[in-house]
């Protein structure tokens, strides 16, 4: 994986085989203790204790085509690397949470990139889910709301071309803002 | 600035213009967003597929995911189901062919062979 977007877009894949109906992503660059911490938090099935411990394990999955499972592993190879860690905290039946933290400066920091086209991608493609993404940033907040989305446009479907094109260029607006252009 | 009541507009402007399909009985196109799938490329694949799709403005084709399909080493990988006609999978998968596959197989009904598993696999 080449950056942090493109593990939030493969840990959302848990969520989504979950069955979850609403799915959190938030993105916090507290820059002045020197963290990055993301966090997607599920409403979806959740996991039974004994199976939270073993979920960054890679030799540990549920699926039965395949003995590896490599997502949340990477993500935790990643958070390790860079001075962090991976936590998944999870209750049968409620759903599922995992946060991840990164040392904001370590050099070893995967960059966040394009988020914007994680989501896009995941409301494009999960039209029943719904979404929501806050990113913090010192120069302050953005929040999207994909159920804020669906009260604007009614009965157009979500994943109507010109509802995703409008939410891509949505989050890269309200991010240049809090982020000031620079990337992070 | 954008802002949430721009969404009233697309909806007005577009409910105007199309009739929305309910049925979704078109074309099919699903990329594998397994961890093999986005390690290898999906994200910018299934974009491309979206975009391609505005610009044609093509209504009755959907985009969606599923996940590993069982050979990461041909990924990003996508399968194409149209009504009536086998499934065909395209492997190793990148922007640029997917404008191809859009404007041959999507929209004038000839697969692009030299991208199908069959090609790779001979």
């Amino acid at each position: 994986m080449e950056d942090l977007s493109l593990y939030i877009l493969d840990i959302v894949q848990n969520s989504i085989n979950a069955s979850a109906s609403l799915i959190e992503i938030h993105v916090q660059e507290d820059i002045e203790n020197n963290k990055l911490i993301l966090s997607i938090i599920d409403n979806g099935k959740g996991m039974a204790p004994q199976t939270v411990g073993k979920a960054t394990d890679p030799f540990y999955t549920t699926r039965t085509t395949r003995k590896v499972g490599l997502g949340l592993s990477l993500l935790d190879a990643a958070a390790k690397a860079s001075g962090g860690g991976v936590t998944v905290s999870s209750e049968l039946g409620a759903g599922t949470g995992v946060r991840a933290e990164f040392e904001y400066n370590n050099i070893d920091r995967p960059p966040l990139g394009k988020i914007d086209d994680t989501i896009t991608v995941l409301v494009a493609c999960n039209p029943s889910i719904d979404f929501i993404y806050t990113h913090t940033t010192p120069k302050g907040s953005f929040t999207f709301d994909t159920r804020e989305v669906r009260q604007k446009i009614g009965d157009l479907p979500i994943d109507y071309p010109d509802v995703i094109n409008w939410i891509g260029g949505y989050i890269r607006e309200g991010l240049n803002v809090i982020c000031g252009g620079g990337s992070v | 600035m954008k802002s949430l009541s721009e969404l009233e507009e697309i909806r007005k402007r577009t409910l105007e213009s199309v009739n929305l399909r309910k049925d979704r009985s078109g074309t099919r196109v699903v990329v594998g967003m397994g961890t093999c799938g986005i390690a290898a490329g999906a994200r910018p694949v299934l974009l491309s597929f979206i975009e391609e799709i505005k610009k044609r403005n093509l209504q009755d084709v959907t985009v969606t995911q599923t996940g590993c399909i069982g050979v990461c080493r041909y990924e990003p990988m996508v399968e194409i189901y149209r009504p009536g006609e086998e499934k065909v999978t395209y492997v190793k998968m990148t922007p640029e062919k997917v404008k191809r596959v859009v404007a041959e197989h999507i929209v004038n009904g000839r697969s692009v062979t030299e991208f199908t598993i069959g090609a790779v696999e001979k």
